[in-house]
């Protein structure tokens, strides 16, 4: 655009006819633009702009977070979802970084497994934790049947205690997302060009050093990246917890999105529900200016 | 070099076995819940409460109690997998369209607010869904909405249209700009060269978004469950979600039911996985 605007100002001066008739069809392409783009900015205001709008009003009332702090099981709440983040979305992610080395093996047998390793991430959420949830109980659960048969006792009630149960939630969550990962790290390997292998092969690199000093360096901005995207989703994931523990024992595994909408809907409290999310603000806003920033730079889109 | 030949036997029988080792850790643990799932739907009530670990007499009756819709849970089970389809359908429809218009004048009409309408995208993807849905709920009832799908598709076309618009952009910047000049140049609107030129090719991307966005509302529990409180509008997960609220609920059936649920987005994947290559196999994200 810049580049006609120079281009006409010159004849500008003397014929003016070509210049009306250019700016006729740039009113009629800006309408067009307008009404092109009406329909997501309308959306965008509506349902993200109103919403986040009403929500930072329902949550500013001063009494709400005097009753959370006051709580008991708000403090057990903030500790498990840093827990639940920084293992859960750690181990997940680390455990993809090195899958993907491993799928990036030639040969049949190969893609059969990536085939059957991706059907966590391709069957929906909610038939996986229930299963997980029922696979996990103390007296009927398939893994303590298996130890019942393997060795003759009686296995651990998985979702009976703290510890156990907030570790089930995380093993959930690992389960289920570890394949989506493992892709985006398999693709971002194949992106690596394969002349650096060769170079560092015939450099008498080891297998080690060439993931030490290829893969690695190659790979930390898109590591990086995934993590603080993978922490955000994490943060506001709601049916790890609401299906596998339910929250429980006794309301000790809970994390902030699902005591938020505890607090809301079955306290009937949405002020209180509100103030619950909204402490994960100062985690949650450094994370979306840094990953906005990563992304609009990077042109990398996951 | 004589030395060296076992050597690497020797090492070609340890990545062997460390391949088949790694094999069969990464079989037992995608399976186990998986197997677990089979394993309930297909055993009667009483054994589901035994500590067998394979079912010892297989059978079909959960699946025939769902079918028939013999069981007070599962009453309306066809008409809840219905307005799952009518709901992702919609989506998908809804994302395409406004997620295609968007970024053809981002990114091919090239107007000069196109980076608002980019960081509003941005800010919108990374956003955790669930922190919106208490106003939502507030808002949702002040516009009349409370339990009419409209609200779920709203909802869903909110946060599935940004990572669209995201994977239009970088799609079509494989498009050449010249093709759009010369259609100008013919005398094209640019509502004729988004018809003509940017939507055929951009078929891929359509495809492999449209999956995306029906996956997403296909697997939706929180907002369905929230905005859509009962009668004729609960989709599938809904319904599965209130089997936990009883006592003793029935796990063949719900398992059941679960396997029926989970087929039609299986088979969307694993039929659609290679139109999803690439780039666009990152999409299930938020589901």
């Amino acid at each position: 655009m810049a580049i006609t605007t120079t281009i006409d100002s010159p004849g500008a001066a003397t014929n003016t006819t070509p210049l009306a008739r250019r700016r006729g069809t740039f009113a009629a392409d800006k309408l067009w633009a307008l009404a092109f783009v009406t329909p997501y900015a309308a959306i965008f205001a509506a349902f993200v702009i109103y919403p986040i709008g009403y929500g930072l009003w329902l949550g500013s009332d001063p009494a709400s977070y005097r009753a959370l702090f006051s709580d008991p099981v708000y403090p057990r709440t903030v500790v498990n979802t840093l827990l639940y983040l920084l293992f859960g979305v750690n181990l997940k992610l680390l455990l993809a970084l090195l899958l993907s080395g491993f799928f990036m093996r030639k040969g049949w047998w190969t893609k059969v497994l990536l085939l059957v390793f991706m059907l966590p991430w391709a069957v929906p959420a909610l038939p996986s934790y229930l299963s997980i949830n029922w696979m996990l109980n103390g007296q009927w659960g398939l893994i303590n049947n298996i130890i019942w048969q393997v060795a003759q006792v009686d296995g651990p009630p998985w979702l009976d205690s703290h510890g156990f149960a907030l570790g089930s939630v995380i093993y959930g969550h690992i389960w289920k997302w570890l394949p989506f990962w493992t892709l985006i790290f398999l693709a971002g390997r194949m992106a690596v060009s394969l002349e650096l292998y060769e170079a560092a092969e015939v450099d008498g690199a080891s297998r080690l050093q060439k993931f030490r000093y290829v893969t690695l360096p190659l790979m930390a901005g898109m590591y990086l990246v995934c993590t603080m995207l993978s922490t955000i989703w994490a943060l506001g994931d709601f049916n790890a917890v609401r299906f596998i523990s339910g929250g429980g024992p006794a309301l000790s595994t809970h994390v902030l999105a699902t005591l938020g909408i505890r607090n809301a809907f079955e306290l009937g409290d949405p002020g209180l529900g509100m103030a619950t999310v909204l402490t994960a603000l100062p985690l949650l806003i450094p994370l979306v200016i840094l990953l906005m920033r990563q992304l609009r730079r990077s042109e990398v889109t996951i | 070099m004589t030395a060296q030949r076992p050597n690497h036997a020797f090492d070609r029988a340890i990545s062997s076995v460390g391949v088949w080792l790694l094999s069969a850790v990464l079989l037992v643990w995608t399976l186990l819940p998986i197997y677990n799932i089979i394993r309930v739907s297909i055993q009667e009530k009483e054994e589901v409460l035994s500590t067998s670990v394979y079912p010892i007499a297989p059978s079909p009756h959960a699946f025939e109690v769902v079918f028939r819709q013999a069981f007070w849970l599962l009453e309306t089970f066809w008409n809840q997998m219905g307005n799952s389809f009518y709901i992702g359908i919609v989506v998908a429809l809804l994302v395409l369209a406004i997620g295609s218009l968007t970024s053809f004048t981002i990114s091919r009409m090239r107007i000069r607010s196109g980076w608002m309408l980019t960081n509003a995208a941005l800010l919108t993807y990374v956003i955790p869904m669930s922190f919106l849905a208490i106003p939502f709920y507030g808002i949702m009832g002040k516009y009349g909405l409370t339990n009419n799908p409209i609200a779920v598709i709203a909802v869903e076309v909110t946060f599935a249209t940004p990572y669209a618009i995201f994977i239009f952009h970088q799609y079509g910047a494989s498009i050449p700009l010249e093709l759009d000049e010369a259609a100008r140049i013919d005398g094209a609107s640019p509502l004729q060269i988004f018809f003509r030129i940017y939507l055929p090719l951009m078929a891929p991307a359509l495809v492999a978004i449209g999956t995306y966005a029906l996956l997403l509302s296909w697997n939706e529990y929180l907002y369905a469950f929230l905005l859509l409180s009962g009668g004729k509008v609960v989709t599938v997960p809904v319904a599965l979600g209130k089997f936990l609220v009883g006592d003793e609920a029935p796990w063949n059936y719900l398992m059941a039911a679960a396997i029926i649920y989970a087929i039609p987005p299986l088979l969307i994947y694993y039929g659609f996985r290679r139109k999803m290559s690439g780039g666009l196999t990152m999409g299930g994200v938020k589901g």
